[in-house]
Parts: C-alpha cells; sequence; structure tokens
C-alpha cells in the first residue's frame, strides 16, 4: 500500500534516522561567485538578463517549461511592450473556444504563459530518456547554492573519473550535481547563440547569463523589495532614535 | 511627572458609557495606570512584542488568505505564481508572514528564558506561566499547519512526518493518524482541514494572550529584583513603558525588516519552492529552526525503553514531555527566591540550559547518526535533568544572595535565610 510506504519511508527518515544520504551524497559544494544584483543594493543588470532570456529561449526552453512566466513578465528584464508583444506573436497558443465552441490556435498575447515544451510530464519524460526537465520558474531558490550553483552546474560537465560507469545510458558526468550522473545532456557550447550586442558567446557567459535570468525569474520582484528596504530602515531608524531620544526625556526623573 | 494611579472622572458621552458599560474604566485601568515596577529592564520589552507579533500575523494573514487557494492543486501556484508575482505588495504581505512566523518565535523564546532567569513562574504567578505554556503550545499548533499550507515539498513531507508521530500511540495510532489526514495519506483533505485550523488557532491565542494578561494584572509584573514591589516602587504602564516599548519595537522593527528586505529566504528551505511531490522524499527532512530543539529531542530517543516502550513512542513521549514539564515548573523549582541575581548556582544552570537548548537545535539541523546522536542524546538527558533534578535539589541546597526589602533600601547586613521571601 502506497500509505504503508510512504509511512515507512518518513518514519524511517525522520524518526528512525536512517542515513537518508543518498542524493546528497558526493555533492560538491559550488565555488561562490559574485553577482549584480547581490547585497542590499544590487541590482540585476538588465543586459545580463536579456542575453540569459537569449538563451533560456533559444537552448533551455527546449526541454524546461518555466510555467509563473508571462511575456509581459519580461518588461522587469527592460524589454519594451511592443518588442514583447512581437516576440509573443512568434509563439502559437492553444485558446478555448471559437463562437462553434472549437479550440483553437492563435499567436500568443503578451499575457499569455510562455508555452512549456512539453504537453504533459510523460511527453517530457519520453522525449528525455526517462528523466524529467524541471520547470525553472524557481529553479534558483530551489535548490542549495542557489546562483552559484547553478552556475556551477551548467560549467561543470567533465569526463568522468576513470572506471565509473553510469547508472544508466545517455547520462553524463557533472561536478556539482549531487551523485554527479546527470540526465542533462551539457546544455552549453561555445557559439550556441548570436548576442545581438556582440558579446562573444563563450559557456562561461551564456551560463552567467542565463543563471541571471533565471535569478531574475525565481524572483521578479527582488529590486522592488530592496528599494522598499531602504527606505523602510532609514524611517524606522529615525523614528526609533526619537522614541529614544523621548524615552530618555520622559524617564529622567525616575531613576 | 504623572505617578497617579487614579483615574480622573468621566464627563459627558464618556461617562453615559461607562456607567452602563465599564470598558473605558477597565480600559484606562489596565492599559493606562497600570502599575510596573520601575526597574523593568529591556528583557521585559518581549512580552508586548509578542502580542505585535500576534497583531502583525493576524493581519498579514487575513489580506494572504484573500488571494491563498487552499486546494492541494493550487495552493503552490497561488503561492509562487500568483502572490509572490501578481498580487500587489504579495511579496511584502508574504515575507512579513513567513518571517514573522520566526520572529513571533525568537520573541517568545526570549520572553520564556527572561521568565526563567527572573523566575517569573513563581508564585503568585504560576497560573500567569502556564496559560504562558499552553500560547507557545498552541502557536507550535499554528505554525506547523501554516508551513504546510504553500503546499511545498517540505510542507508536504513535514505534514507527512509529524502526523506520523501520532501514530506512535498503542493501538489507535494508526487510526488516529487516518482521522488526522482525512484519508490514507496526507493529501487535500488535509490541506484544507490544516487551513481551516490555522485561521482559526490565532484567535485562540489572542484570547489566551486576553487570559495571560489578565492574570498578569491580577498580581503585577515580576521584576528583575524578583521581590515584591510596593506602590512606591511602580510607575504608571503609560508614559513610561508605552513609550519604552515603542523604542523597542523600533529596533525589533529593523531586525524584522532586516529579514524581510534583505533576507527573506533565509529561514526557508529550498526544497520547499518545489511543488509537493508524494513520490519524492527530500533528501533529509528538517523542521523550521524553531522546532529544531525538539525535533532532536524526538530522534534522540532511538533505543526502545525498558523493551516496554517503543523507540519511537518514547521519542513522541519525550518531545512532549520535554514542553509539558515546564508546567510543574513552578513546583518542580524549589527555592523561594525567583531573580538569579540572587541565585549564584542557579544563574549558571541557567546559562547550561540556554547552552543545551541551543545544542538541541544544532544537532536538530543535521541527520541523527555518528556524533550528532550522541550529543543529542546527552543534551536531551541534561534537560530532564535540569528539570527534574537539579531544580528541586538546588533550591533546598542553594544559599542565596541577600535579598533587599525594596528598590531604595540597602540589603539588610547578614543576609537573607533560604526560606524568607
Amino acid at each position: 500500500m502506497v500509505r504503508t510506504v510512504l509511512t515507512r519511508i518518513a518514519l524511517a527518515l525522520a524518526v528512525a534516522g536512517l542515513p537518508a544520504a543518498v542524493l546528497a551524497a558526493e555533492a560538491e559544494e559550488p565555488p561562490a561567485r559574485s553577482w549584480p544584483h547581490e547585497g542590499i543594493f544590487g541590482r540585476y543588470d538588465r543586459a545580463a538578463l536579456q542575453r540569459g532570456f537569449l538563451v533560456f529561449k533559444e537552448v533551455c526552453s527546449g526541454c524546461h517549461s518555466a510555467r509563473y512566466l508571462r511575456f509581459r513578465d519580461l518588461e522587469g528584464i527592460g524589454l519594451d511592450p511592443d518588442t514583447i508583444k512581437a516576440l509573443a506573436a512568434e509563439y502559437t497558443v492553444q485558446d478555448c473556444c471559437d463562437d462553434a465552441g472549437e479550440p483553437f490556435e492563435r499567436p500568443a498575447l503578451p499575457s499569455d504563459r510562455f508555452p512549456p515544451p512539453y504537453p504533459n510530464e510523460q511527453a517530457a519524460r519520453a522525449s528525455n530518456n526517462g528523466a524529467l526537465p524541471p520547470d525553472l520558474s524557481l529553479i534558483v531558490k530551489a535548490r542549495a547554492g542557489h546562483e552559484d550553483y547553478i552556475h556551477a552546474l551548467l560549467t561543470g560537465y567533465e569526463e568522468p573519473p576513470a572506471g565509473e560507469q553510469p547508472p544508466r545510458e545517455g547520462m553524463y558526468w557533472n561536478r556539482y550535481f549531487p551523485g554527479h550522473w546527470i540526465a542533462m545532456p551539457p546544455p552549453l557550447s561555445e557559439g550556441l547563440v548570436e548576442y545581438p550586442d556582440g558579446t562573444p558567446a563563450t559557456v562561461e557567459q551564456m551560463a552567467s547569463d542565463v543563471t541571471q535570468f533565471l535569478t531574475w525569474l525565481s524572483e521578479p520582484t527582488m529590486e522592488e523589495r530592496k528599494r522598499t528596504g531602504i527606505k523602510y530602515m532609514l524611517f524606522v531608524l529615525v523614528l526609533t532614535g526619537l522614541f529614544y531620544a523621548y524615552k530618555r526625556k520622559l524617564w529622567a526623573d525616575i531613576h | 511627572m504623572n505617578r497617579e494611579f487614579v483615574q480622573p472622572p468621566l464627563r459627558g458621552v464618556a461617562k453615559w458609557i461607562d456607567e452602563r458599560l465599564p470598558i473605558l474604566t477597565w480600559a484606562y485601568n489596565e492599559l493606562v495606570v497600570y502599575p510596573a515596577p520601575k526597574n523593568l529592564n529591556y528583557w521585559w520589552n518581549f512580552g508586548s512584542l509578542a502580542g505585535i507579533m500576534l497583531t502583525i500575523q493576524i493581519v498579514t494573514g487575513i489580506v494572504l488568505v484573500m488571494h491563498y487557494t487552499p486546494h492541494a492543486s493550487m495552493a503552490f501556484d497561488s503561492v509562487e505564481g500568483y502572490i509572490m508575482r501578481d498580487v500587489n505588495w504579495g511579496w511584502l504581505l508574504r515575507y512579513l508572514h513567513a518571517n514573522g512566523a520566526s520572529m513571533f518565535f525568537a520573541v517568545v523564546y526570549i520572553h520564556i528564558f527572561r521568565g526563567l532567569y527572573y523566575g517569573s513562574y513563581k508564585a503568585p504567578r504560576e497560573l500567569l506561566w502556564m496559560i504562558g505554556v499552553v500560547i507557545v503550545i498552541v502557536m507550535m499548533a499554528t505554525a506547523f499547519m501554516g508551513y504546510v499550507l504553500p503546499w511545498g515539498n517540505m510542507s508536504y513531507w513535514a505534514a507527512t512526518v509529524i502526523t506520523n508521530l501520532f501514530s506512535a500511540i498503542p493501538l489507535v495510532g494508526e487510526t488516529i493518524v487516518t482521522w488526522l489526514w482525512g484519508g490514507f495519506t496526507v493529501a487535500n483533505p488535509t490541506l484544507q482541514r490544516f487551513f481551516s485550523l490555522h485561521y482559526l488557532l490565532p484567535f485562540v491565542i489572542f484570547a489566551l494572550v486576553f487570559l495571560h494578561i489578565l492574570a498578569l494584572h491580577q498580581v503585577g509584573s515580576n521584576n528583575p529584583l524578583g521581590i515584591d514591589l510596593t506602590k512606591k516602587d511602580k510607575i504608571p504602564f503609560h508614559p513610561y513603558y508605552t513609550i519604552k516599548d515603542m523604542f523597542g519595537l523600533g529596533v525589533f522593527l529593523l531586525v524584522y525588516g532586516f529579514f524581510v528586505f534583505f533576507a527573506p529566504n533565509a529561514f526557508i528551505e529550498p526544497v520547499n519552492f518545489e511543488p509537493a511531490n508524494p513520490l519524492q522524499t527530500p533528501a533529509h527532512i528538517v523542521p523550521e529552526w524553531y522546532f529544531l530543539p525538539f525535533y532532536a529531542i524526538l530522534r534522540a530517543i532511538n533505543f526502545d525503553i525498558l523493551w516496554i516502550i517503543p523507540a519511537k513512542l518514547g521519542g513522541v513521549i519525550a518531545m512532549f514531555a520535554s514542553i509539558f514539564v515546564l508546567f510543574l515548573l513552578p513546583w518542580l523549582d524549589t527555592s523561594p527566591v525567583r531573580s538569579a541575581r540572587f541565585r549564584p548556582i542557579y544563574r549558571q544552570f541557567f546559562w547550561i540550559l540556554v547552552l543545551d537548548v541551543l545544542v538541541l537545535g544544532y544537532c536538530g539541523a543535521h541527520p541523527p547518526e555518528g556524533w550528532y546522536l550522541t550529543v543529542a542524546q546527552i543534551a536531551t538527558a541534561y534537560y530532564f535533568l535540569h528539570f527534574l533534578v537539579i531544580l528541586p535539589i538546588l533550591g533546598k541546597v542553594e544559599r542565596p544572595l541577600p535579598l533587599p526589602k525594596s528598590l531604595d533600601e540597602p540589603v539588610l547586613a547578614g543576609g537573607a535565610a533560604p526560606s524568607s521571601r
């Protein structure tokens, strides 16, 4: 019974304390990098986000969905509404329904979600050697190591150490993937995309750009949050100072 | 300077209302002129901070509910895809609420340890203390169910693990778990009942806080000296403690704001950014930080006790006992002296207990194997030793320092006998 199995697994992990570190084993710490969006005053680099979106659009989105991404959200990476409209129109989405009640296809609108590459999980697995490419909407927040890990993973493909065999045919050795053997083929290669701004499309450059785009995709409200936070901190700091001065004044004759 | 504790006479409409419904007199006596010891230090700020945190959680929670969808197939999307992205200031509401839970527990834990240090649980404040323990228990239930609501993968597995604790109850355990789940696994019925209770329990806490304050005002606040004070050592709550609490609130809001605006995901496990998946168990199931000491105690019992109690049941009993022992604390601590300032030996044991709980928390964050497990077992044993053995004996053998008679009278020569209070 599923329930019994789940119960046993959960208890084995949590209560009896059996080592559950199968996945966590052998994971190598991704090297810490510095990113323009880090820190209290950190902001996204718009040019990098737009290059990163190009990599996402032409490479990642072939296998990965991004179900929380609407075309109109791309204003956040600095695209103007007309560009977004034209971009959306390159894609076809199915709508329901025309006046006769029939589903019909139409060009995507800015309000549409970025179309997923596969209609369902089975189709995704069937096309990917049984593995399911995860949705990328929250991927940077959903992985320990966050953007450092994503960047390290994209650039961490190596020849397997001598004598190591893949657990399944068609898997690849990656220094930073937990367990090292990953179903995703090395996604980036020199010159895979052509950047309109003339930046050379090295693997390192593309990995850095697309990681920044995915960070934005995971936390699109970051800049608004930090801006608000700075105002909030200054306001509360002044207010606290006033409270302290008033407290001192009131309490002066108590002690 | 306003040192008057008497209400000025009411006139007009206020008088008319108050004669029929004495709410104004009540508010004046309890909230304005409540006589508070004038020597309270900043550790006494955390009570009002806890009340403010409860209010913030209720307000942000109510607004979040306007946008949240309590259904297994939509909850995750409604939080991560809608509230965090499309709702105006939704990210702020959510981060205030999620980090607010951590802040609430931090504040309440400091409030509890303040009570432990200054002996605020001793007569005549036993019921005040016990109501406080009930509040913490209800808070834990509320926080746990709230953690499940985003329906991330850690939400799902935390719900599975914690509800499974009840299966340790002999004979009826499995039946109870099925009843809690509303099915044969954690699923939509579980989410929906957790949502309902998560909305209900904060108002239960609110009522308990009211009782907590009622009991407090009946006997008056304890103070850093732990001695009973007369009126001349007290000052009206307003304006002295309202302004002091406002200043404390300001400092607290800076810390809270730092997390909300600059490190909002510091307390969230990466696994919880993936939707609930019954087929994919996270490598390490860890609760939120404020449960880690209890989680360590739960997992420290990995052996059958006396061949009768299975390890799992033993762990569950130990975990619940670690909280329930606090109900007995007013009677376990046999010393008549309240404040640790005058208890040189207790003071050291107090800090050892603080360290012990921190060690438990550290072990709770790691898998229970190797030396983590050994340390957790020692720390668990010490936790109970502190309350069940050390405190009862210490009250009998410790010689307290001489107690002052009042705030401005010097300590009498010769010191106090342990029995004089």
